[in-house]
């Protein structure tokens, strides 16, 4: 079979491996409905409620079907995009997911991107180098790194960037009120300002974003960082490596075309956990400096118990979870050198 | 890896050189001593905190309002007046006392899930395999969020919810360490001696995979702890005004923006070196356990 085919094949077979993960969130996310404390028909129907309208309501609802009914409408429900209404806004929780996502995904992926770009080269650096200071460093900030709460280290920067030092602009949101936001194209408004070819607004949408940016950054370089030195540490003491070095090959040579390039892959496999937690601390990072993102919106809802609004925020980053993984995933099927040699 | 004194003395009883394997390994790590120190530190203040601090926590005008650091205020004092050295150190337990719970509750049922899908295999496999691959399919602090929400706004429900989000991992990790055994000679030995099923794999294969298991639950410990002080963040679970590290901070993130940073910094502090110390140690027993895996 022709490399490029086998390629797509195994492609194809990781989508398909998909649908089960996706069919497994789903029937959690339906049971956390109806897990709700007490009576969902009580609860919505309100305090005020007689037991007539009460059971009128589990009715409407369709309560009183047997749950595998039940999860058949809550399918359909979603197919139509249907996620009910969130209580606090009184907008359907799917426009407003909708609306939010830009902002949480150019927060997250920003700081997916920048943690990629410190954590990388330290952990190879470290790995060159082992037991001095630049590995003593590198196992001091890892492990700093996933010691610290993000809220904290978000409220910490802001204190010395904002109060002490006024380098930051105020924590209130994506861009400061004296700014027209470009017009939407991407949604992602320093993309957008880009676009738009405006300068000034660029700047301001990347002041708000930088200690946001930063913090989630630092979560994330930890274990990046770690992964980076115990892949490299492990291909440079390989076989290979040792006889690229006999052959005589520059140290340069060796260390990014052989050892990197080849430590580059087990890095990638494991970033799955790195987009747990980036997710995960992303809502704290939303509530923190005020982001208009999907997290602040369900701390928001979380609040006033308006349950649809949260358990819509639930299966959408799920979801985004599981299109993350699988982007990876594919990426390390196209990238993989060893896929269709030894065929 | 080994030392002269090591190979100096090959036929010396294992415990020896396991002691000098440990005083080599702490050695190279002099910061593993540190962190059983601070553990301590925590353990102390977690049973005797509330003995101890100089001001009831909860008491409220103990002290001008929103006053800084000083020789009466050590951790200076809150909006309400309330003494936040005390609250910090009071706080020790209801946040330990949650991270211990959880970790413990998805030590068990994660090891016994784990224990059975690798020795059994077959559909007792997949079916663990299923249930822990659709947690994980979650980003798991927002699982958490989910399940507390759903559950009902509790300090319980925090436990539970992070005894969920932390199960796969020590389900995995059993089920890899059961599977390489299930057919080492000792367990062959153990089963023809007519030892039941569930007696060879609890009492011959279990105790075997605790090394590891252990490093597990140590990193695993500040994890849980950064979870549900990040939950109590957001408004779950703990509720004011019990002293709890992420309310703490929580409620003083208000303050930090006209710079009273004495109400985030010291709870965070805290917070932050409670899960500096349990990842330190961590380390310093996997290097103990498996020097192979040092990363």
């Amino acid at each position: 079979m022709p490399p490029i085919l086998d390629r797509l094949r195994k492609v194809a077979l990781r989508l398909l491996q998909a649908v089960p993960t996706v069919f497994g969130i789903l029937v959690v996310c339906f049971l956390l409905t109806r897990a709700l404390p007490g009576d969902p028909a009580a609860y919505f129907a309100g305090d005020m409620a007689d037991a007539e309208s009460i059971e009128q309501l589990r009715q409407e609802m369709g309560l009183d079907q047997p749950l595998p009914v039940q999860f058949l409408s809550y399918l359909k429900d979603l197919a139509q995009g249907d996620l009910g209404m969130a209580v606090s806004t009184g907008q359907p929780v799917m426009s407003e997911l909708a609306n939010r996502l830009p902002a949480s995904l150019e927060l997250t992926l920003g700081a997916l991107l920048l943690s990629f770009l410190i954590a990388v080269p330290l952990g190879v650096l470290a790995a060159t180098r082992p037991n001095t200071w630049v590995d003593h460093l590198c196992r001091f900030l890892v492990t700093a790194g996933v010691s610290l709460p993000t809220f904290f280290t978000g409220l910490a920067l802001m204190y010395v960037f904002y109060y002490l030092l006024s380098w930051a602009p105020a924590p209130m949101g994506r861009l400061d009120f004296m700014y027209l936001p470009p017009d939407p194209v991407t949604g992602f408004l320093t993309i957008d300002a880009i676009i738009a070819g405006d300068w000034e607004v660029l700047g301001a949408a990347l002041a708000q974003l930088a200690l946001p940016l930063i913090t989630l950054a630092l979560f994330t370089l930890a274990p990046i960082a770690r992964m980076t030195r115990a892949a490299m540490l492990q291909t440079l003491s390989s076989d290979f490596v040792r006889t690229a070095r006999a052959a005589g090959l520059s140290n340069r040579r060796v260390l990014i075309t052989y050892a990197f390039r080849n430590a580059l892959l087990p890095v990638v496999t494991t970033l799955g956990m790195v987009f747990s937690f980036v997710l995960g601390a992303n809502v704290l990072v939303e509530k923190v400096f005020a982001w208009p993102g999907i997290g602040s919106f369900a701390v928001e809802a979380l609040v006033v118990s308006d349950y649809a609004a949260v358990q819509g925020f639930v299966l959408s980053m799920a979801l985004l979870f599981v299109a993350l993984n699988l982007l990876i995933d594919v990426i390390y099927t196209l990238i993989d050198p060893r896929v269709g040699e030894e065929a | 890896m080994t030392s002269p004194a090591t190979s100096a003395m090959p036929a010396g009883p294992a415990r020896t050189s396991y002691w000098q394997h440990l005083r080599h390994v702490a050695s190279e790590n002099p910061v593993t001593g540190l962190a059983f120190a601070l553990f301590a530190l925590f353990i102390g203040m977690a049973l005797f905190g509330p003995y101890l601090v100089p001001f009831d926590p909860l008491a409220t005008d103990v002290g001008p309002a929103l006053q800084a650091p000083g020789a009466a205020h050590w951790f200076g004092t809150d909006q309400l007046g309330r003494d936040v050295f005390s609250r910090v150190v009071v706080a020790t337990r209801l946040d330990l006392l949650i991270s211990v719970s959880a970790v413990a509750i998805s030590f068990v049922l994660g090891s016994v899930m784990g224990c059975f899908a690798g020795y059994f295999g077959g559909w007792t496999d997949r079916i663990t395999g299923r249930v822990v691959d659709t947690i994980m399919a979650f980003p798991l602090f927002v699982l958490a969020m989910g399940i507390v929400a759903a559950a009902g706004n509790t300090v319980e429900n925090i436990v539970y919810a992070t005894a969920i989000i932390n199960l796969p991992f020590y389900a995995r990790m059993a089920r890899a360490e059961v599977s390489i055994r299930r057919n080492a000679g000792f367990v062959q030995a153990a089963r023809l001696s007519g030892n039941s099923e569930l007696r060879v794999l609890f009492g011959h294969i279990f105790p075997n995979t605790l090394p590891p298991m252990m490093v597990q639950i140590s990193l695993n410990m500040g994890w849980a702890i950064l979870n549900a002080a990040g939950l109590s963040f957001i408004g779950l679970g703990v509720q004011p005004p019990a002293p709890e590290w992420g309310i703490m901070v929580a409620e003083g993130a208000n303050f930090i923006i006209s710079g009273e940073w004495w109400l985030v910094i010291f709870p965070g502090m805290a917070l932050m070196l409670a899960v500096f110390t349990f990842n330190l140690i961590g380390d310093g027993l996997r290097d103990l356990v498996d020097p192979q895996r040092r990363t």
